[in-house]
């Protein structure tokens, strides 16, 4: 096959789902703005009635919307970082895999960051921290990291979209003014491709740090308390290695969607599921061995009030939890991805989904049980704590809205970098071209 | 400038709740209701909390009136981002309603639990709308409150001896619950006034500040015989 045909092959089948929407994708958008809207309507009703009809109490005054904030900021690290890294380590394999990875990153902030809207007691006071911040506070710092981090990987999304945009606004049938106005004229010039490649590996390295503080800068909402079990040094780097885990599980789950939704199986191959799932079980036993390092200096320590919240998790209202995060995050993917044979797409896939339950377990866990247990014993509210109808609507229109933004975004562009691709080694082309091949005899 | 302090004698105090009811009506705390102070929702600006020392049959039952200790070093000023919250000069520690966000980090940094959330909008079945104190602003939902030592009673004693060209006597601020209690185990006045018999009960060896070794300066005292063994700290085994 010359090569003008391969890359011809290579653009139809990764414009194709851009154009081609099937009745399942409708079906799914459906039931998603259906979840979308009844989680508004009950944020209606908490906006009517106040935050009494939510689960929280004194002292849980942090309930679920903390809990899903950290848990979607921690999910935001797939993307970027990932893609970050792989891109300046030059990691061939990762050409297919950064485009989703990125998407996962903007969508999943945009969720993260929504909660303070149902979480705050005042939310038409949103703007008050921006006019007149008070810079001591972590949860202004989490502003500035999180703005930060948000126009940096939107900037990182779009930078590698611009020769796409070119591609589409020569070929889309609808729609071409915007391609035209995004593609900002590029023309695939020597000069443009030079700036280009500039632009994105000082974005790569800029990304870093910037995606790193922001997970420190979360847990520091915590760790800056004086409350037993939050009030820990290794807190920012537990909560950067628990982001990036989850990060990488979402990234797979939804890998492994999109392939077979948007036939994607020339693109997203075994390999990038054995490698990704060898990364995430690094970041296992990193998790692991924080976790442990945690909680272990806190029993030595035996200081009474860090106790009582340690004792809530190993044995009381919240050991269910606990253990059943522990078997998610650490004992189940162990258990999967260790062997190279169940190291295969399903596998790590359901290591991915126990993965994901299990960070979401962790983030409850550290909000609610201390929260629970503060240092005034009389008021302990010793897991009583049950996230009301409201909370869990809510939780369930941001899954839903995730899902749909992303569905939103793989019919205006394409889920993988096209020109990114075509410019992949000779072998890693063949690669594709072979199974495109085979399937274009399959449809034939 | 005054320090404004308070000392609490708990081996005076029988549990009689008097400070509790006249803080309510002084400051218009809303009243939560029995469902929803059965799930955590009350708001109450001072609680008396009951501590069980020893098992039986050698038990003593103490009641510790509990509200915000005012602190020097306040966990809760700290992460407030729009400083609703904060330390003013003469040592209260000063909540601004209407400034407020309902981000609750104040509550979830605070030691002591003593800040209180407006889970809803606050009401009081008729007649009890009639007790409303004019002196202090109703909240609204969505905000955080707590104990303000009475800044209203304190304000007010300072415009009169302003007017009369004195300095405010001791004794002559009284927060509702000191004025309330009939064991007179609460006592109320500057700190910097070593003649006051706040600064006398708080130079007591008896006395002693909660949690003092988190470092948050508390501007509460309690005095109490020491079989407490070294620590004012709520403990009950109960």
């Amino acid at each position: 096959m010359a090569a003008s045909d391969r890359d011809r092959a290579i653009e139809d089948s990764l414009i194709r789902p851009v154009f081609e929407t099937s009745r399942t994708v409708w079906i799914v958008v459906g039931l998603l703005l259906a979840v979308i809207a009844f989680g508004g309507y009950q944020w209606a009703r908490q906006l009517g009635e106040g935050m009494v009809i939510a689960g929280m109490n004194q002292p849980v005054y942090w309930g679920l919307y903390i809990t899903n904030y950290v848990f979607f900021i921690g999910i935001s690290h797939a993307g970027t970082l990932i893609s970050a890294i792989l891109r300046l380590t030059q990691a061939d394999w990762r050409r297919p895999i950064t485009r989703a990875a990125e998407a996962i990153t903007v969508f999943a902030l945009l969720m993260g960051s929504s909660n303070v809207l149902w979480h705050l007691g005042r939310p038409e006071l949103i703007y008050v921290p921006l006019l007149y911040p008070q810079p001591l506070s972590p949860l202004i710092w989490d502003v500035v990291c999180i703005s930060l981090y948000l126009m940096g990987s939107i900037t990182y999304l779009y930078l590698p979209l611009i020769p796409d945009l070119a591609i589409l606004r020569d070929r889309s049938p609808r729609l071409r003014w915007f391609y035209r106005a995004a593609a900002l004229g590029w023309e695939g010039t020597p000069e443009q491709h030079a700036w280009l490649e500039k632009l994105i590996g000082i974005m790569a390295v800029a990304i870093i740090p910037i995606a790193v503080s922001v997970h420190t800068v979360v847990s520091w909402v915590f760790a800056m308390n004086l409350i037993p079990m939050w009030h820990s040094a290794i807190f920012g780097p537990y909560f950067v290695v628990g982001a990036i885990f989850s990060g990488i599980a979402a990234l797979l789950i939804a890998m492994a969607i999109l392939r077979k939704t948007f036939r994607l199986e020339a693109y997203f191959r075994p390999i990038h599921f054995n490698n990704l799932g060898l990364l995430m079980l690094t970041m296992a036993c990193l998790w692991f061995y924080f976790t442990f390092a945690e909680h272990m200096t806190v029993w030595y320590g035996n200081e009474p009030d860090e106790m009582a919240v340690l004792n809530s998790r190993l044995t009381g209202p919240f050991s269910t939890v606990f253990w059943s995060m522990v078997a998610c995050c650490f004992v189940i993917p162990l258990g999967i991805l260790s062997f190279r044979r169940l190291r295969t797409i399903a596998g790590t896939v359901v290591a991915s989904c126990f993965v994901v339950v299990g960070m979401w377990l962790e983030r409850y866990i550290i909000v609610i049980s201390s929260a629970s247990y503060p240092r005034s014993e009389a008021m302990w509210d010793a897991g009583r704590y049950t996230p009301s109808l409201v909370e869990i609507g809510l939780t369930g229109a941001q899954f839903a809205a995730f899902a749909l933004l992303y569905i939103v975004f793989a019919k205006l562009f394409p889920l993988v970098s096209i020109w990114e691709i075509k410019e992949a080694g000779e072998q890693d082309v063949k690669a594709v071209t072979d199974v495109l091949d085979a399937q274009r005899t399959e449809e034939a | 400038m005054a320090d404004w302090g308070m000392a609490i004698d708990v081996d005076r105090c029988d549990g009689c709740n008097a400070c509790v009811v006249a803080c309510r009506t002084e400051n218009n705390v809303p009243p939560a209701g029995p469902d929803q102070a059965a799930i955590g929702r009350t708001i109450e600006w001072l609680r008396v909390e009951r501590h069980v020392d020893g098992e039986f049959p050698n038990v003593r039952v103490r009641f510790v009136p509990v509200m915000c200790v005012h602190c020097d070093e306040a966990p809760c000023a700290a992460v407030c981002p729009v400083s609703a919250t904060y330390e003013t000069p003469d040592g209260l520690n000063a909540q601004i309603h209407p400034r407020c966000i309902g981000t609750r980090a104040c509550a979830q940094a605070c030691p002591y639990t003593v800040r209180h959330f407006n889970w809803g909008e606050p009401s009081w079945e008729a007649p009890l709308e009639q007790t409303i104190n004019p002196d202090v602003a109703v909240r609204w939902k969505g905000i955080m409150e707590k104990c303000s030592f009475c800044v209203q009673r304190i304000r007010r004693a300072e415009d009169t001896a302003r007017g009369e060209e004195r300095e405010v006597a001791d004794g002559e601020v009284q927060p509702a619950c000191a004025q309330a209690c009939p064991a007179q185990a609460i006592v109320f006045g500057d700190l910097d006034d070593h003649e006051s018999a706040v600064s006398q009960l708080a130079e007591s060896p008896r006395a002693e500040r909660p949690m003092e070794e988190l470092g948050t300066g508390p501007r509460v005292f309690y005095l109490k015989e020491g079989d407490w063994r070294g620590s004012v700290r709520p403990r009950s085994s109960d």
